[in-house]
């Protein structure tokens, strides 16, 4: 398929600072995806406790997994735009 | 499933595909007048461009796959929905960045960015083609699926009509993936369950799911005579046989010459036969359904809500509900799900779907598919960690996700087109939950095939709503389809033919190598798509994320964040990924039935391979690498 760059974005400074940060961000993430399945094999009864609103924790952790990726997604986008901004920007005044 | 044509279906959904269809040559010939793709590219809005990401993301297993699952299993069919949006933002975080840092949008670019390797060349490019056709598979499956209710074809001629389309696009004109195609059926795709979502809340739950021309089957129930476990009486039918499977018990029952299977179920010393669904292939070819002719019409769309549980009291009835308080009172409910179970009676293969009732508690919770909780073993255990590896890791591992990333006019843009790409798949995978439910309780559901719930839901509340929907889903399909025989072709053309075997090929032949590998792959896809008819997409899906994850990601991880890695170990990890998934899925009980064996005798337990595979992948490309450094060391010392 003829897919490829929309423009040439040039040199990006940010972007070894940018890919630390999406280790991190995996890393944050993972752990939070983990905790789900370890629950579900450890201990699945764990999951049926009803948590709020007459709902189980399953329902409340598998929400929220979709929830904090979107989340996370955001905030890294901004913090990734930040040093877009930041880092791309002294260079070019320098 | 027996289904009646509606020709105001038929006509929305012509109408909108030859739309899509329409814009999509319309914009590869705007793209052919440009100087390039990318500068059309670059003056797309960013909105445009977020609702397009979502669009390329939401596939036919989102749409058709999970909410079937859901309606069939509960809660593990929503694992699918977590584990695609946590893929995704991994394949963000982990990969997007390094690899715009290296200057590559694809893998097979990346991985020989720096080696240049023959053997790289040749390991990507088989693995780009296994992992294709492992994603073609559940399209064309679904496609089948959906044609099947619009036309009324069997599901072969759905398969092969979109084979025959997609063929005949990509080989007589090429079909550019355009942003307006995909911002339009991304945009449709979430506003149309968003839609959908309303009206499930609006019908609340009621025992009786009747929809408008569409009454729901109240299935029978007989108390009989029961002897030494044998059923000897059954009010005024006549008993022709009784079986005994996996410790549950099947009758045949005849009555006006029709005859019916039941099962028996014993409560605390008292009877009950409870009907089920049959369909039974004669010798003689013929087929019955419920013990008639498919043209009687005696075979009918299942699941109800067996008991509803409000506020601690049983009611007929809830009227409007809100979204928490609808997840809530399935939680405290009983619902009647379908279970398939197939026999021999005499000559005849017989299939029952038989009635299996199920509190809400225990399908909202993972375990009917995933077994991990009580007495569950160890092998379904590592099953369910296989399949939620599998997802995490297997997005990252289809970089054409992340391609939309690099194709907009500047950073900030991207920055924005993300988070409402981000924002617009995360409410569809949460709506999934909400569809593949209302499907599960609202009587819609075709027992032979879990891929067509949402539409059948959507068909339950309005033809046109249906129509759009199908209309919708089928040009995903299409979309996709054509995007993965094309990149198929081009691994068999440009990467195997051209790069590794070095056959020099002017222009005109390079693009007829192109095409007539196209149909190859095609062709094949067809036969595929009806061999695995009945089996959901998504789980279909997450095979392919399992031979992805396994092949791609140690290799294209190493490369990126481990700069001893070495060619041999990335083209050793490729080899070693696909070959061990491979071999776990062809070996799975899945598999076996497949084949037409026991699943129970299957070599292993294992449905998703990722848990043994990707470890071992990874191994490999750290041992090899790591040894191939050492040997390097040595020469240079000597």
């Amino acid at each position: 398929m003829n897919h490829g760059p929309a423009v040439e974005l040039g040199v990006d400074h940010a972007s070894s600072k940018k890919a630390k940060l999406g280790v991190l961000f995996f890393f944050i993430y993972f752990i939070f995806y983990s905790g789900f399945v370890i629950i579900g094999v450890v201990n699945y009864e764990l999951l049926s406790q009803e948590f709020a609103f007459g709902l189980s924790l399953a329902i409340f952790y598998g929400l929220g997994l979709i929830i904090f990726a979107v989340l996370l997604g955001m905030v890294y986008n901004f913090l990734c735009t930040r040093y877009e901004d930041d880092l791309n920007k002294e260079e070019t005044k320098s | 499933m027996i289904y009646e044509i509606s020709y105001i279906a038929l006509a929305f959904f012509l109408l909108f595909v030859g739309f899509v269809l329409w814009l999509s040559f319309y914009f590869a010939r705007k793209t052919k007048s440009a100087s390039s793709y990318y500068a059309a590219g670059g003056q797309i809005h960013w909105a445009v461009n977020g609702i397009a990401f979502a669009g390329d993301y939401l596939s036919a297993a989102s749409f058709l796959g999970i909410c079937g699952m859901i309606a069939t299993v509960g809660y593990d069919g929503f694992l699918y929905s977590i584990g695609f949006l946590a893929g995704w933002i991994v394949a963000l975080f982990l990969i997007a960045e390094p690899l715009k840092r290296l200057g590559k949008y694809t893998f097979t670019d990346a991985l020989n960015s720096t080696f240049k390797s023959r053997a790289i060349t040749l390991t990507a490019a088989i693995s780009t083609l296994i992992v294709s056709i492992f994603y073609l598979i559940p399209q064309m499956v679904g496609a089948g699926d959906l044609v099947t209710p619009l036309l009324g074809f069997p599901h072969w001629v759905g398969v092969v009509l979109v084979g025959v389309v997609v063929i005949g696009i990509v080989a007589s004109a090429g079909m550019t993936s355009t942003t307006y195609v995909q911002f339009i059926k991304g945009g449709l795709l979430i506003i149309l369950s968003t839609i959908l979502t309303v009206y499930i809340l609006q019908n609340g739950f009621t025992l009786n799911p009747d929809h408008k021309d569409q009454p729901y089957h109240k299935f029978m129930s007989i108390s009989p005579t029961v002897e030494d476990g044998k059923v000897i009486k059954a009010a005024d039918w006549q008993v022709i046989s009784q079986q005994e499977i996996k410790e549950k018990t099947y009758v045949k029952l005849e009555k006006d010459k029709i005859e019916r299977w039941f099962s028996l179920t014993e409560k605390e010393g008292s009877y009950d036969l409870k009907e089920a669904l049959s369909i039974v292939d004669k010798k003689n070819g013929n087929k019955l359904y419920n013990g008639e002719p498919k043209t009687n019409k005696k075979f009918y769309q299942v699941g109800n809500m067996n008991k509803i549980v409000k506020n601690g009291k049983e009611i007929e009835k809830t009227g409007p509900v809100g979204p928490a308080e609808y997840l809530s009172i399935i939680e405290k409910s009983e619902l009647v799900r379908f279970a398939k179970v197939s026999l021999k009676d005499g000559d005849d293969d017989v299939t029952l779907y038989v009635q299996n009732i199920t509190q809400g508690k225990n399908f909202m919770l993972p375990g009917l598919k995933y077994k991990i909780g009580k007495g569950s073993s160890i092998w379904s255990k590592m099953d369910f960690i296989s399949l939620m590896l599998a997802l995490f890791l297997g997005t990252a591992s289809l970089p054409h996700i992340l391609i939309r990333y690099y194709t907009v006019k500047s950073q900030r843009d991207a920055r924005k087109s993300t988070i409402l790409a981000i924002a617009a798949i995360g409410i569809f995978y949460v709506l999934t939950l909400f569809m593949g439910l209302g499907a599960a309780v609202n009587g819609v559901m075709d027992v032979e095939s879990s891929n067509m719930a949402a539409p059948l839901l959507a068909k339950a509340f309005g033809v046109i709503l249906f129509s759009i929907i199908s209309a919708v889903a089928f040009a995903t399909i299409l979309g996709t389809v054509a995007g993965l025989i094309i990149a198929s072709s081009g691994a068999i053309a440009h990467d195997l033919m051209e790069n590794y075997f070095k056959i020099n090929l002017d222009d005109d032949k390079k693009v007829k190598a192109g095409k007539i590998a196209a149909v190859c792959v095609g062709a094949f896809a067809i036969i595929l798509g009806i061999a695995f008819k009945g089996m959901n997409v998504s789980f279909l899906v997450g095979w392919a994320f399992s031979v992805a994850a396994s092949a791609n990601l140690p290799a294209i991880l190493f490369l990126l964040f481990w700069k001893k890695t070495t060619a041999n170990g990335i083209a050793s990890s490729i080899v070693v990924g696909v070959v061990s998934s491979l071999s776990i899925i062809l070996t799975s009980p899945t598999m076996w039935e497949r084949y037409g064996l026991d699943p129970l005798t299957a070599m292993h337990k294992l449905d998703n391979p990722a848990i043994i595979s990707f470890p071992i992948a990874v191994l490999t490309v750290w041992i090899v690498s790591a040894l191939g450094k050492k040997k390097e060391e040595k020469l240079l010392v000597v």
